[in-house]
């Protein structure tokens, strides 16, 4: 089945023969020890693990917008919103761990002087509940949006930019201490998951294969969904939208379909970011956070997916490397990079290579 | 020295075993600073009284001291001193006889506590010494501060001064003084005659004096005159709050709208997104920064000359963007908004590196600050003035390019039927270029305004971009009109939602309420109609 997903995708199986490997290899090589030539630090794997989710991200604003034409800037607050249900979980963990020592109330909320645990963080104890919160949260939102978007045909640039309004909004909202939801600080402090300390660095390996094994299946649930006559209909909606209107199909609801998906997408990659980086802050939802997931996606390749991976992680990696070797230049490499590639290469780094093998498109 | 330190040590021991708390060297004045220093605050407030019935000579300056927290006691020989701050410690002298005491630490001195209520009534006692200074300004604002917090014994001072009062404005405060006071008076008929008198006044004393009355008089007849004076001034003072409130909005809107017209034009007119617009508006905030600090004494003339150095500084940034990036992507919307966004970065990094990654100080002039006081309850202060009207002459000035040059007349052309306006001998490309520089020159004039509103520093266009393009799309695109409009009643309801819901709060209802209004009308308050709506 997998095989058939992937037929006539060279990329997506080099992509995903690496991403295999890199997750065997990596948990082998953090064991050898510290002085081998090859050995892995463990700060390394989880950095490898955070750039995994922002590939995640990658590939679901890849989809809505490689796919389907529609321009999200505000896919960060998917990612955010994803990574809030996974944070109240933690936070839930910490028990009597905190600093006030509560049972019941985490901290921030002990230093506001609430009494009691609000509604909506009730059954955020349970780890079931969490995760199918980190998914039906961003999802709704995006339905909720979607719908009203979508039906009254707000397309191109103006759809961009209330996108962008809305993750504004949401930023403005989770900044206030009164949405209880921690305010400026977010929640932090984290302890464990599931029962295992998120210090020890099994868990950190096992975080770091479960955002793999995330972003293959991400992967592989794109492809498919692509490849499918749903994805067929994408395309022509991206390509025009108006006749495929006329010609019957109801575009509003393969938009809605297709934009909820890549939302749930989003607030997975979220999900698993937080863990690894131990804090969610309302920072996360900055716009510029958005648009910088999309000029991951651009600079990798719009409409390849593996385009959109490759992008997160070599965009990310610059971004590591220039903040701590030259901090001052990371903006400009970061300007440039938005300019140079919509201007000299607009089918992104996938393009190149697809040119030089005679290209598929 | 040390034997000298010694005596006075075992005197100070033994004075203070006489348990005086506090020591002047006058018996008269001892009971009140002693009140002052550890009696409760109503016995504090009659000190104070009774302080200024004393022969001290420079009540003034001890009033002040109390406020000021210059006189303090000091804890061990209970003396009353002046203090005057050395390093990490005091410089004591005494307050009564002004020998030197030398050096103490700060927690050997202990101030005189005083509250709100005191530092209004010292306030009041000095104007009371103000009211016989010859500026006539000095007199005014005496009487205004006994206004703040009346007492029954100034009208007698106030009566003594009226018949030789000569200013027009301080006898009228005065007259108003002499009503509050006989508000208290014995007799029914005088406290009605007053109730008439200050009918007209909305000063906070006069108000809080009425609303007593309208509660506690002894008379029914007083009672109900005062009632009827109190709810029509809650009309009044109602109403004014909706004017307040409605120019508070309408300098907010100014704001938006400055921020939102070069988009207007790049935007509305040419179809560019320029998310580089905010940082357009922040080099124009720093062009002033810059010229302030050319001409550092000339605050005002700099802010002026910043007009015109903002519009070209980022008009010639803007034509630069236009000619090196956009009219590369014309035509495609989504690539015009990554790379411009690219462009935004760069120029915030490049403020950081070469200027500050700081905020800048930028300097009001004095013609900016200061407010005009139409009554009690409504002032209107200058710079939202200003801001009001800067921005309508900004409009007005685009306006007027836009529909009466032949530059306009080409931008119109252009946007209209770029492929007509060719053929007419129209260069569309210098058209282009000429545009956006337009509208970012006015994105630099929009900076110099904003300069003197918020705080300047490479964050600052970032703040504005939503809001600009909210206001845009809101008022509908290729419409001055519509930005000019949707800017002032996005102010207005902004600041009419703010007394309910806090001020964030208000900012994400107004966000929500624009998200919802674009699927109900993707085009905006007023849409464009005929051939032009559908380029």
């Amino acid at each position: 089945m997998i095989l058939r997903i992937l037929k006539n995708d060279i990329g997506g199986k080099v992509f995903l023969l690496v991403l295999l490997t890199t997750l065997i290899a990596v948990p082998v090589l953090n064991q050898l020890p510290a002085e081998h030539t090859f050995h892995i630090s463990i700060y390394t794997v989880t950095l490898l693990g955070k750039y995994l989710t922002y590939a995640l991200l990658a590939v679901a604003v890849d989809l809505v917008w490689g796919y389907l034409g529609i321009l999200s800037l505000g896919h960060a607050a998917f990612f955010a919103l994803g990574g809030y249900a996974m944070g109240m979980y933690l936070m839930r963990q910490i028990g009597e761990r905190g600093v006030y020592g509560h049972p019941e109330l985490p901290d921030f909320m002990v230093f506001l002087d609430w009494q009691e645990l609000p509604w909506f963080w009730s059954g955020f104890d349970n780890f079931g509940f969490a995760m199918l919160m980190v998914l039906v949260v961003p999802g709704l939102l995006a339905f909720v949006f979607g719908w009203f978007a979508f039906r009254s045909r707000v397309t191109g640039v103006y759809l961009s930019i209330i996108t962008q309004a809305l993750t504004y909004a949401l930023m403005l909202a989770f900044f206030r201490n009164e949405m209880g939801f921690g305010g400026n600080n977010g929640l932090t402090d984290f302890k464990d998951i599931l029962g295992f300390s998120l210090q020890a660095d099994s868990t950190r390996l096992a975080l770091f294969v479960a955002s793999g094994v995330a972003l293959a299946l991400g992967y592989l649930s794109c492809r498919a969904l692509v490849k499918s006559r749903l994805g067929k209909v994408a395309v022509a909606i991206r390509d025009a939208e108006d006749r495929t209107r006329f010609i019957g199909y109801k575009v509003e609801y393969v938009k809605l379909a297709i934009f909820t998906f890549s939302a749930m997408l989003a607030g997975l990659a979220g999900a698993l970011y937080v863990p690894q980086v131990c804090i969610i802050n309302p920072g996360e939802f900055q716009p510029l956070n958005s648009i910088e997931v999309v000029v991951w996606v651009a600079m990798g390749g719009r409409a390849t997916l593996y385009g959109a991976v490759i992008g997160a992680l070599g965009v990310n990696y610059a971004k590591t490397w220039f903040t701590a070797a030259f901090p001052e230049i990371w903006l400009f490499a970061l300007g440039g990079l938005f300019v140079v590639v919509t201007l000299l290469m607009p089918r992104g780094i996938a393009g190149l290579f697809s040119r030089k093998k005679g290209g598929e498109s | 020295m040390l034997i000298r330190s010694l005596i006075i040590l075992l005197l100070l021991m033994t004075t203070s075993a006489q348990a005086a708390k506090v020591e002047t060297g006058n018996d008269a004045y001892n009971p009140i600073f002693e009140a002052l220093y550890t009696g409760s605050f109503t016995e504090k407030e009659q000190a104070l009284k009774d302080l200024m019935q004393t022969d001290i000579e420079d009540k003034k300056k001890f009033l002040n001291g109390i406020v000021n927290k210059t006189l303090m006691v000091h804890k061990k020989s209970k003396k009353v001193v002046w203090v005057e701050k050395q390093g990490s410690k005091f410089k004591m002298t005494d307050a009564f006889s002004g020998e030197d005491l030398g050096l103490d630490k700060k927690r050997k001195v202990k101030k005189f506590a005083i509250n709100n209520k005191m530092r209004s009534q010292v306030s009041a006692l000095i104007s009371t010494m103000d009211l016989d200074s010859d500026d006539a300004e000095k007199r005014l604002a005496a009487i205004n501060s006994m206004l703040a917090n009346p007492a029954p014994e100034y009208a007698g001072f106030l009566k003594q001064r009226l018949d030789k009062e000569s200013n027009n404005k301080v006898k009228q405060a005065m007259q108003l003084g002499i009503a509050l006071a006989d508000l208290g008076h014995e007799d029914t008929e005088v406290r009605l005659a007053a109730i008439d008198n200050v009918a007209d006044s909305l000063a906070p004393a006069v108000r809080s004096a009425l609303a007593n009355m309208a509660e506690n008089d002894t008379d029914k007849q007083v009672r109900e005159a005062a009632q009827k004076v109190v709810l029509e001034q809650e009309e009044q003072v109602r109403f004014f709050g909706y004017i307040e409130t409605l120019f508070f909005g309408l300098s907010l809107g100014s704001v938006l709208v400055l921020a939102a017209i070069g988009l207007a034009i790049t935007f509305g007119v040419m179809g560019v997104i320029n998310m580089a617009h905010g940082e357009l508006i922040m080099l124009g905030a720093y062009t002033t920064y810059l010229m302030q600090q050319a001409m550092p004494d000339s605050v005002g003339l700099a802010l002026v000359l910043s007009i015109p150095a903002a519009f070209i500084v980022s008009g010639v940034v803007g034509i630069g963007i236009e000619r090196s990036v956009i009219r590369f992507l014309y035509g495609r919307p989504l690539e015009t908004l990554l790379a411009t966004f690219g462009i935004s970065l760069i120029l915030q990094q490049m403020v950081r590196t070469v200027i500050s990654p700081q905020n800048v100080p930028v300097s009001n002039p004095e013609w900016m600050s200061g407010f005009i006081q139409i009554n009690s309850v409504l002032s209107i202060t200058y710079n939202r003035m200003y801001i009001i009207l800067f921005c309508l002459a900004v409009f007005a000035l685009l306006f007027f390019i836009l529909k009466k040059t032949r530059l306009g007349l080409e931008v119109r052309a252009v946007s209209q039927n770029r492929a007509m306006a060719r053929a007419m001998g129209i260069r569309s490309s210098r058209v282009d270029a000429m545009t956006f520089g337009l509208g970012s020159g006015i994105a630099g004039v929009a900076g110099v305004a904003l300069s003197q509103l918020t705080n300047v520093g490479p964050n600052l266009g970032q703040a504005y971009i939503v809001d600009s393009f909210m206001v845009v799309v809101f008022g509908g695109v290729g419409n001055l009109w519509g930005t000019l409009i949707g800017g002032m009643s996005l102010g207005v309801v902004n600041k009419f939602m703010e007394p309910w819901t806090g001020a964030v709060l208000a900012k994400i209802l107004v966000l929500v309420f624009i998200i919802l209004f674009i699927q109900k009308r993707p085009r905006g308050l007023f849409p464009q109609k005929g051939r032009a709506a559908e380029g």
